[in-house]
């Protein structure tokens, strides 16, 4: 076997193709010779990841979840109890999907245990992909943890690559990174080829280019939680659309440069420092005084002039 | 970069830097400590008093303090612990001159009358950086297995410090010595690839001119 960096989406699938084995066979075979454990040892860790995901989805769903700051917390209750009587316009899978996603994340707004995927910002998608996955399609437990194999893989060539931090790329690079793992797991739990796998996460990256990080009062809930629940629809309509054979003109590797190239030329502002965006509106600065105290200013009141 | 940096840690939200990274500290000062804190100072500065109520900053520290991992669900409750586990517990909001946004210091008490100060940043992504113990200048990521000894700066410590390591067959990655003054109180800190045992500790303890050694496991 060739020797895998994770620097290219390309050589991963190529790999992949070569070896007549999915991605995440390939990319767990990888990790066992470069971390020098065995194959086992880190599938039995990427198994608790999964446990630690299910149950967040678990404790994010029950009544009663709210966050430290006041902001957050019950929308995936409101969502699950709505859904009872089936979805109005999704079908079950997206809607599962949706709810699971708002569970998670605001489970960890009101500092629940998580699984960073790949940040805590990012935690609800990778989760709530896969996991609805397994309920409306019936997989294996087995089927689910390699997935996460394969998100992994991806996730190290963007990071490689570009980045997956909001403070350095933008929503694009936190959300959107997560998306495209997310796509890339749903299309191989679907028996997908590797080079349909490559065109979801070009497919949901192109998607998600240009979002910025603008936390309202600095906080992980505003917009992110919501944001996380429509990153996971981008990823599902994206491996949707990758299964059928839909292909991205752009390849996926070319678009996390550009990815890249975007998160660079965004200013400060737009990077998690709650200066600019939704964090810089009047509701953002009042929420900001609701949490943070009268007489207290957040850093985007500068740019917004509503009480001038 | 392993695929466990992608998908991973495990840990209590909200934040990886805000409140993992702050647990972690918090749990650097307490194994420096090396005994249970009966007392704890903690100066946020930067973005960590400005939002340290939303992102459970103050919860996470202590929790650390207290020495619970950054996945440990009781951070949530440490407050209540601290309290009722007698560590008395004074968090305030401030400024450190220069120091990286998500800055803490922190100063233990601890029940058999040891007392350290330390001060560390929470750089992104779960990571730290420890830069001041006891008012000197360190640098330990909480990642390796390190030793910190405080020593008298004269001549031939450091050769015997690192001949000790040498001879338990430990790889050093990383070493930084600062100090007051010439002649004066030293600090290394000795960052290490694997792991470091009590053995290799009490060996440097016995040295000459050492004032104290402490083992720091990876947080």
């Amino acid at each position: 076997m060739t020797q895998l960096h994770f620097d290219s989406l390309a050589a991963l699938a190529a790999e992949a193709e070569a070896q007549g084995r999915p991605i995440s066979a390939v990319v767990l075979t990888a990790q066992a010779c470069t971390t020098e454990r065995s194959e086992q040892a880190l599938y039995a860790q990427m198994q608790e990841n999964l446990l630690v995901m299910r149950e967040s989805v678990r404790q994010g769903l029950a009544p009663g979840v709210k966050s430290a700051s006041g902001l957050s917390g019950g929308d995936a209750h409101r969502m699950a109890q709505s859904l009872e009587g089936g979805a109005k316009l999704c079908g079950p899978a997206l809607s599962a999907a949706l709810t699971k996603a708002l569970a998670v994340s605001e489970w960890n707004a009101a500092m629940g245990r998580i699984v960073a995927a790949p940040t805590a910002g990012s935690c609800g998608i990778l989760p709530a992909a896969v996991l609805s996955a397994e309920e409306t399609l019936g997989l294996s437990e087995h089927a689910c943890v390699m997935a996460l194999f394969c998100a992994a893989g991806v996730g190290m060539v963007i990071a490689h690559n570009a980045c997956l931090a909001g403070a350095q790329g933008g929503c694009q690079a936190e959300c959107g990174s997560a998306a495209a793992m997310a796509s890339a797991a749903l299309v191989e739990l679907c028996g997908g080829t590797p080079a349909m796998t490559l065109s979801a996460v070009a497919l949901t990256l192109k998607s998600m280019l240009g979002l910025v990080c603008d936390p309202v009062a600095g906080l992980v809930e505003i917009p992110c939680i919501k944001r996380n629940a429509t990153a996971t629809a981008i990823a599902y309509a994206c491996a949707e659309m990758a299964l059928a054979g839909v292909e991205s003109a752009i390849p996926a590797d070319e678009v996390i440069v550009a990815m890249k190239r975007v998160g660079d030329s965004m200013p400060a502002a737009l990077k998690e420092t709650a200066e600019g965006g939704l964090a810089a509106t009047p509701t953002a600065q009042a929420l900001f005084r609701q949490v943070f105290g009268e007489g207290t200013q957040a850093a985007g009141c500068a740019a917004c002039r509503a009480c001038r | 970069m392993n695929v466990f940096d992608i998908i991973g840690p495990v840990m209590i939200g909200p934040s990886s830097s805000h409140t993992a990274g702050a647990a972690r500290l918090g749990r650097i000062a307490r194994a420096l400590l090396g005994q249970r804190p009966v007392r704890a100072d903690i100066l946020l500065h930067g973005s960590f008093a400005k939002t340290y109520r939303g992102h459970g900053t103050d919860k996470a520290i202590v929790a650390g303090v207290l020495g619970m991992a950054p996945d440990d669900a009781r951070i949530r409750e440490s407050l209540t612990l601290a309290e009722m586990t007698g560590l008395a517990v004074q968090i305030r909001p401030g400024e450190i001159d220069g120091a990286h946004p998500n800055t803490a210091h922190i100063e233990l008490w601890g029940e058999g009358g040891a007392h350290i100060s330390m001060q560390g940043a929470s750089v992104g992504g779960g990571n730290i950086l420890v830069t001041q113990v006891n008012d000197l200048p360190v640098e330990l990521d909480g990642a390796h297995a390190a030793l910190v000894v405080v020593h008298l700066d004269a001549p031939g410590t450091i050769a015997a410090v690192t001949e000790e390591m040498s001879r338990a067959g430990v790889n050093i990655c990383n070493f930084r010595l600062a100090r007051a003054e010439k002649g004066g109180t030293a600090v290394m800190t000795i960052e290490v690839d694997g792991m470091l045992d009590e053995v290799v500790a009490a060996r440097v303890r016995a040295l000459a001119n050492i004032r104290a050694v402490t083992l720091l496991a990876p947080v």
